[in-house]
């Protein structure tokens, strides 16, 4: 239907935003790098220059390779395409070193890139059914999907402002999870396997896919009420699925295990030595866990409850990473985060285990194992909200309660990665391009679905609203106050804290609307 | 110009400014003082320049007073203050450049639906040349913004004030007198039309005075006394003898799109004719060529006429005039931008040309990547927005009164849209080819100016064929080729 009706428009729709986005992409290539930039070159240079053995124990820059295998063969591949633009690039010891072809020829191969990312994108607007089809294609639910995906303002600043390859990698995941909407489960498995084996951290959306590949692919049938057949079990497709699996991850780990460095890439994967947070705090529980700390703090030592001497000197917020205890609320342990991830996670799982509801309960799953593990985890990054994001733009656009989760939760989480971009030139690029974003975003959805009751609540409305006078208190006002220098780091503090209130917000609520969602259909079986 | 000592460019010419005026008094802004030494950037824009750069200097007062500190802020940029700056160009050109473009596309009778007219005015805010000159090679797009809202309000036939924004465009640039000579036949021909006697009178009269009352307004601080007003008018336009022939002996790099540098590559005019009637030459030319235009125009006085008049005439001032600046060419891009839906194709090819003719410009400001992206994003644009290249018959290029009248003449008329299109993709890619030999190929020895050189000489030979083709359609065009578009 939605396919049929796209072929009939003609494509020209989706490669004139495609194209645009593209050019703005090029217009981009000047600005403000971070240090991700050289990252990225040191990992150049080492995978172009060393053998395969000495990969993950190089050391000279202090940006190591933390990356799965899978990866490092990328960088390897583009290291090839690098010499011809700037060999000097490629020699390990220049250490932060730049020239104009060095960032042209990085931002370009992100660029480029991209391209599996507009595939993924368009794939993905297949799967989408709009429930009435418009007449004006502005209005189609499948043109909302791609500009809402193709132009996200998270991934145009992460990627392509400070620096990172999370398009093609989106790209996949956005890929694999259309697959499996398209029923073609082993391509699926597949996709999700690869991209495991290119950037760890989609670890964190394992549970959906496992549980979701296990109980509609390995378990071929339900019963009539929906509630699993056992004796459906098909051992051919757990063999395949096993297969699969077990055939990337040797593909990727085989040459270090056989090497016996796999502690090793173990070791430079998981670093568990880093702290809690980050230098800046990503908006998560543990956030609004720091700054209640923080607070009973210093109540504590108005009212004389807490002995000054007895309270540790490192401020959280000092930029570096180290091991620091909380004051008044008990200290938090990696292995106390893995376990209220898992916690959190659960709820959400079992339901995809016991009532699936086909693609759209997998993506529900997707996200808030997303969600969750971004609430909980340990030493997350602020860019980890895009893992979010991008999935839950595909059920913005089909369900109204949906798109009104997702505008809260794009708003707050793109609103925390302003912090990413410091410099007085970006300050206008960034805010521009929130302000069309969130506009689009805001008046697209709410057109799509205006038959319905209002997507947002008045308290969630002020709650938005109120991120304008955060926004100029901290990027104007602020650093033309005398605090700036005895409280540098009070609009990070404000940022992350009132942002995580938004994405816990955000969370919560999804969480019920899908475990409430399952109990009425429970009802509605009965 | 950025970071190029002793003078740092327009960027540098504006800040400067806005430490004169807000540091000195009024009686001393375009004198040569002590204090403020004319041969550094001195002041040579009319006065709603100078109260302009005054607002901006109180603000930056504001936030840091270093910047326009007097004498010591010389030259000055940090990060902080280039966005300064770059903010109070986006903030005029939000202000005023923008809200015209959008009204003026909302109220074209031809974009009746609300996409048509939203998608217009996309593709002519995206016009590369005037992003990359202002928010690139810095400056402020204030004049042509009051002369757009001039047209705009001639359009609802609000004369008066349509009079009132052009003379603050005046006051802003002398430039704009590019543009004077159509509004004033066009409100001069509407005026007849009314009747000499009568209401056409009542007009006119009413027009003078609004006229005159704006530029007392404007100029009033300077009307204490004639020293004053002379100094400004000697700023403005530098016909001293002394700087007069300055400009004509040191031999102006032929880098513009304009007749005589293009000649001068051929034919050292210079060696041929005296400076004074090197002076009366260009004169006549120009003015023998904007001639037919405005005789048209106030004999029929037409807002389409009108619209087509400001093109033909401006592009006639830029062609045959001395001492054009290569920014001058978005004086006649702006006005092709307000016809670009009724002559879509020719319009995106002259806007094309007009981009490419300051690519030394934009090379020299290190624009080459903004330059490179924009232009064919601009192309794409207008290409799927307009159609382009479905629409290249002689009717839809406004050219069937003038084939008509030549039908007897000429039989190549009927693939016309062919060659049209044809001599198009030629063209482009001309253009594409010389912009990555400029940027990536080095010139040879014998030829340092090559590329340069050859830019203009091409923008050149586009924007006489541009002319001839404008003119033909203002003098070909009749009240009954309007009532045969309604018909089909």
């Amino acid at each position: 239907s939605a396919g049929s009706a796209m072929a009939a428009g003609g494509r020209s729709w989706f490669r004139a935003l495609a194209l645009g986005v593209s050019f703005l992409k090029c217009l981009l290539i000047p600005a403000y790098y971070s240090t991700d930039f050289e990252v990225h070159r040191n990992w150049l240079a080492i995978t172009h220059n060393l053998p395969l053995s000495q990969w993950y124990y190089e050391a000279t820059s202090e940006w190591t390779l933390d990356y799965p295998p899978f990866f490092a063969w990328f960088e390897y591949a583009l290291s090839h395409v690098a010499k011809y633009f700037d060999p000097k690039m490629l020699v390990i010891e220049n250490l932060n070193y730049t020239s104009r072809a060095a960032v042209l020829f990085q931002r370009f191969s992100v660029i480029f890139t991209d391209i599996l990312f507009i595939y993924a994108v368009r794939e993905c607007c297949r799967c989408v059914n709009g429930k009435r089809s418009a007449k004006d294609i502005l209005e189609k639910p499948t043109f909302i999907l791609a500009v809402l995906l193709l132009w996200n303002f998270g991934l145009l600043i992460v990627d392509h402002i400070h620096f990172q390859y999370n398009g093609f990698l989106f790209g996949l995941m956005l890929l694999s999870a259309a697959r499996l909407c398209q029923k073609r489960y082993l391509e699926g498995a597949l996709l999700f396997a690869v991209l495991l084996h290119f950037k760890h951290i989609y670890i964190y959306v394992a549970p959906a896919y496992g549980v979701y590949l296990l109980r509609s692919y390995c378990f071929t049938a339900n019963h009539a009420d929906g509630s699993l057949k056992w004796r459906s079990f098909s051992l051919l497709h757990v063999t395949l699925l096993g297969l699969i699996v077990c055939l990337v991850s040797a593909l990727s780990l085989g040459p270090f295990i056989v090497l016996g460095q796999l502690h090793q890439v173990i070791s430079r994967l998981f670093p568990f030595k880093r702290g809690l947070c980050h230098a800046y705090w990503a908006p998560n529980f543990w956030a609004l866990y720091n700054a209640m700390d923080k607070a009973l703090t210093i109540l504590g030592l108005k009212c004389n409850f807490l002995d000054p001497t007895k309270i540790p000197k490192a401020s959280m917020t000092g930029g570096l990473v180290q091991e620091f205890q909380h004051t008044v609320l008990p200290s938090v342990t990696p292995l106390a985060t893995l376990i209220c991830t898992l916690i959190s996670i659960l709820p959400s799982v079992f339901c995809l285990w016991f009532k699936p509801q086909g693609p759209r309960g997998f993506l529900q799953c997707l996200v808030l194992c997303a969600l969750s593990s971004f609430m909980f985890g340990w030493h997350v990054h602020e860019k980890a909200i895009l893992l979010a994001i991008l999935p839950l733009s595909l059920l913005s656009v089909q369900r109204a309660k949906d798109a009104g989760i997702y505008l809260i939760l794009t708003t707050t989480g793109h609103f925390s990665l302003f912090p990413l971009l410091f410099t007085p030139p970006e300050l206008p690029i960034k805010i521009l391009l929130m302000l069309l974003f969130t506009v689009y975003s805001f008046s697209s959805l709410k057109s799509l679905f205006r038959r319905e009751r209002p997507l947002l609540n008045w308290l969630e409305t002020i709650y938005l609203a109120q991120l304008v006078p955060l926004e100029i208190f901290c990027e104007i006002i602020f650093p033309l106050t005398p605090w700036k220098w005895h409280f540098p780091f009070v609009p990070l503090l404000l940022t992350s804290v009132y942002c995580a209130l938004g994405v816990a917000y955000a969370w919560l609520k999804l969480y019920v609307s899908v475990l409430t969602e399952r109990i009425s259909l429970k009802q509605k079986a009965e | 110009g950025a970071g190029k000592p002793p003078l740092y460019g327009d960027y540098e010419a504006q800040r400067h400014w806005q430490e004169v005026t807000y540091n000195l008094p009024i009686r001393q802004w375009y004198f040569n003082t002590s204090d403020n030494n004319l041969l550094y950037w001195g002041l040579d824009y009319p006065p709603l320049t100078a109260y302009h750069s005054f607002l901006c200097a109180y603000i930056a007062k504001l936030i840091n007073p270093d910047w326009i500190a007097l004498h010591t802020s010389r030259g000055y940029e940090s990060q902080p203050h280039k966005l300064f700056m770059r903010t109070t160009v986006f903030v005029a050109d939000l202000l005023i450049y923008v809200p015209a473009v959008i009204l003026y596309c909302f109220s074209l009778k031809e974009t009746s639906t609300k996409k048509k007219a939203s998608i217009c005015a996309l593709c002519i805010l995206l016009y590369p040349g005037l992003i990359l000159i202002d928010h690139g090679h810095f400056q402020y797009p204030l004049s042509l913004g009051f002369a757009l809202w001039g047209v705009l309000y001639l359009s609802y036939d609000w004369d008066l004030l349509g009079s009132v924004a052009f003379c603050l465009a005046l006051n802003y640039k002398q430039m704009e007198l590019y543009h004077s000579l159509p509004f004033f036949c066009y409100l001069l021909g509407k005026c007849f039309k009314k009747g000499v006697k009568g209401k056409g009178l009542v007009l006119l009269t009413k027009i003078a005075g609004t006229v005159v009352v704006s530029f007392a307004v404007c100029w009033l601080p300077f009307c204490t006394d004639m020293e004053q007003i002379m100094q400004v008018l000697r700023r403005l336009f530098p016909i001293d003898r002394g700087l007069f022939e300055a400009c004509m002996f040191s031999s102006p790099p032929p880098r513009l799109a304009n007749i005589w540098c293009s000649l001068s590559v051929l034919v050292k005019i210079k060696n041929m004719v005296s400076p004074q009637t090197q002076l009366k030459l260009s004169f006549a030319v120009t003015f023998l060529s904007v001639l037919p235009t405005c005789i048209k125009l106030t004999v029929q006085p037409s807002l389409r006429g009108f619209k087509f008049a400001l093109v033909s005439c401006a592009l006639s001032f830029f062609l045959f005039s001395f001492q054009v600046h290569e920014k001058s060419i978005l004086l006649v891009s702006v006005p092709v931008c307000l016809i670009i839906n009724e002559i879509p194709f020719m319009a995106t090819w002259f806007l094309l040309v007009s981009t490419f003719s300051m690519l030394p410009l934009l090379l020299r400001d290190g624009l080459l990547l903004a330059y490179a992206v924009t232009t064919p994003a601009f192309l794409s644009v207008c290409v799927a927005a307009f159609s382009i290249f479905e629409k290249t018959s002689a009717e839809d290029l406004q050219l069937k009164p003038f084939s008509l009248s030549l039908k007897g003449y000429v039989s190549w008329f009927k693939s016309f849209p062919k060659i049209v299109r044809s001599l198009f993709l030629l063209s482009v890619t001309l253009m594409g080819v010389l912009s990555l030999m400029s940027a990536a190929v080095h010139p040879p020895q014998r030829f340092p100016d090559l590329f340069p050189v050859s830019v203009s000489v091409i923008s050149c030979l586009h924007f006489v064929f541009f002319l001839v083709y404008f003119n033909v359609v203002v003098l070909w065009d009749s009240k009954n080729s309007r009532s045969q578009k309604k018909i089909s």
